[in-house]
């Protein structure tokens, strides 16, 4: 299993002995770190069956729920947190996801990859195509990933639908980068981690 | 049975028969002075008696799980294809358990056991039987074996009714509870169903109320036909018209020709009814279709599912099949919405599969993925314990 770094920046904002649910949550690797470090109960979300099963062999709560269908099944506020670690540009409606999480959860956290990102801007400016980069493998016609944004769009979309963002990280994987992703997210960081409420 | 018996398999096995002399009060108010539960385990029970899995079984299923009885049976046990060593119910790593439930017809006293009462067979007059009857007598059964805590019970369909019945009327007893293609209560069109096959039965002239075993007949072409509408119920419609389409069995619709004619579907319907009234008792049909009919998990917690999982203690598996109608997956959904409700532990698997109803008993790689999955946290768990 293997802990990316996002997942160590969202566990600092996660309250000790809280609720979290995790949509799409791959093989459950936030949810067992969160379980072993803060004592966290929750459930994941996921809709592949190999990663559902390796959810369970690790010992997660795991449930089968196509993600675009909303979460009709959950209570307004039924949880501390809602997280969703790099599925959001997967989404048919991003906005209307991020509607339901603030629903259920009393905060929530989403990583995403930053297409504003000076690599990403690079590649389609030399190549003429779309990007095609070590954390984005996919091509243009069999990328899962249907709502790309950059950390600009991210913030605009926040500010239309009134949502306060309590913390803000971005990752960057190279240098110089790492050192001026903070003056210049939109250009350097790689992943961003909005920590939100309503 | 094959040549060589395979390297997964539990096989040959012997039932045994538990006989208990303390007397039992049924939801209905009798009391089973004393009774009998046969009963088949596969694999050791450890030191602790820690690794020890129920297995309960559903309307017409039995003791007999996994293995074989002797070289000369065709088939193995009714759920050998997950029972065995290396199996998602790996009993190399279990002390798997099974018995035929009170009121059955393999062995446990029901229906065609003699009343000490009258030295007759009980017959129609055999106790009416709940679910929780049969977790009770289960719970006794523990006791004799030694079993203070199930590391899993285990269940589809009716079995996993007894499976959510455990878990709420003995929490500190039960560590998971694997629930597979059931419900919290059965539907209109469930009981709709159930009540045409317990009508072809009574209206069988050989049914005699009941009585038919002191007039030496028996009511097969009414628990036939029980058994083929259950049949049909069990399918879906896609595997049916896959297995038989419109495929004639004899006949032809040629011009000219007067030949009777069969579907190769009504040929499969009366063999399967044919077979199963051969080896079934009529009053335990009716029995086993009436506890089915009445379970509902939630009636005496004010209707409310969550608040009658909130006694439960144990880890929950759901797993439910795509055209399964008769225990549909949002059945499933209902029974994890409570759980997550209620606050336990739950993951839910929904198995994509033709085979309706019937799937939770047939070979499908990914349920056998999910299962496997969750039964080796459980040996992981009883082996750091």
């Amino acid at each position: 299993m293997t802990i990316r770094i996002d997942l160590d920046i969202i566990q600092q904002w996660i309250k000790p002995c809280s609720r979290v649910l995790d949509l799409g949550c791959g093989d459950g690797a936030l949810l067992k770190l969160l379980k072993q470090q803060k004592q966290v109960e929750g459930y994941g979300l996921e809709i592949d069956p190999d990663k559902i099963t390796a959810c369970i062999a690790n010992g997660v709560n795991v449930l089968e729920t196509d993600l675009d269908q909303g979460l009709t099944q959950f209570a307004d506020k039924s949880f501390d947190t809602v997280v969703m670690t790099q599925a959001l540009q997967a989404m048919r409606y991003p906005h209307l996801v991020l509607d339901e999480m603030l629903r259920v959860g009393q905060e929530c956290v989403v990583t995403f990859p930053n297409f504003g990102n000076w690599r990403a801007r690079f590649y389609l400016l030399t190549h003429g195509r779309m990007p095609v980069t070590k954390q984005l493998t996919y091509q243009w016609y069999d990328t899962p990933n249907i709502h790309f944004c950059t950390v600009n769009d991210f913030e605009a979309l926040c500010t239309e639908k009134h949502i306060r963002v309590l913390h803000r990280e971005f990752v960057a994987s190279h240098q110089p980068d790492q050192q001026i992703k903070g003056i210049w997210p939109n250009l350097f960081s790689e992943t961003a981690i909005y920590h939100l409420s309503k | 049975m094959p040549e060589v018996i395979p390297e997964n398999s539990v096989g040959i096995v012997t039932p045994q028969v538990i006989q208990f002399d303390e007397p039992l009060t049924l939801a209905c108010g009798r009391t089973l002075d004393q009774y009998q539960l046969v009963i088949e385990t596969y694999g050791e029970l450890n030191d602790s008696a820690s690794n020890a899995i129920l297995i309960c079984h559903a309307l017409s299923g039995h003791h007999h799980a996994a293995g074989y009885h002797s070289t000369d049976d065709i088939k193995p046990g009714w759920w050998d294809n997950h029972i065995g060593p290396g199996k998602p119910f790996d009993t190399n790593q279990f002390f798997v358990v099974c018995l035929n439930n009170l009121g059955g017809c393999h062995g446990s006293t029901g229906p065609n056991s003699i009343n000490p009462i009258t030295g007759q067979p009980w017959g129609p007059d055999f106790p009416p039987l709940r679910v929780r009857d049969w977790v009770e007598s289960q719970a006794r059964l523990a006791d004799r074996l030694g079993i203070q805590q199930w590391a899993a019970v285990v269940g589809g369909s009716l079995g996993g009714m007894q499976v959510m019945r455990w878990a709420l009327e003995y929490p500190e007893r039960i560590r998971h509870a694997v629930v597979i293609a059931s419900a919290m209560k059965l539907s209109a069109q469930n009981i709709a169903f159930n009540e045409i096959a317990r009508n072809a039965i009574k209206s069988d002239p050989d049914f005699r109320d009941g009585h038919y075993l002191e007039n030496q007949t028996l009511p097969r072409n009414g628990l036939g036909q029980a058994r083929m509408i259950g049949h049909i119920t069990y399918l879906s419609d896609e595997l049916m018209g896959d297995k038989f389409g419109r495929e004639l069995r004899s006949g032809s619709f040629q011009r000219g020709q007067d030949t009777p004619i069969e579907f190769q579907v009504e040929s499969y319907l009366h063999y399967q009814g044919d077979a199963f009234a051969n080896t079934f008792d009529a009053n335990t049909y009716l029995l086993m279709t009436k506890a089915l009919d009445y379970f509902d998990l939630a009636r005496e917690y004010n209707n409310d599912p969550v608040a009658a999982f909130r006694h439960a203690s144990c880890n929950f598996l759901v797993v439910s099949f795509s055209t399964d109608w008769r225990f549909a997956p949002e059945r499933s959904r209902e029974i994890v919405e409570a759980l997550i409700a209620a606050n336990k532990n739950v993951s839910y698997a929904a198995i994509d599969s033709n085979l309706g109803h019937d799937a939770f008993l047939l070979p499908n790689k990914r349920y056998e993925n999910v299962l496997s999955a969750y039964m080796n946290r459980i040996a992981a768990e009883v082996v750091s314990q």
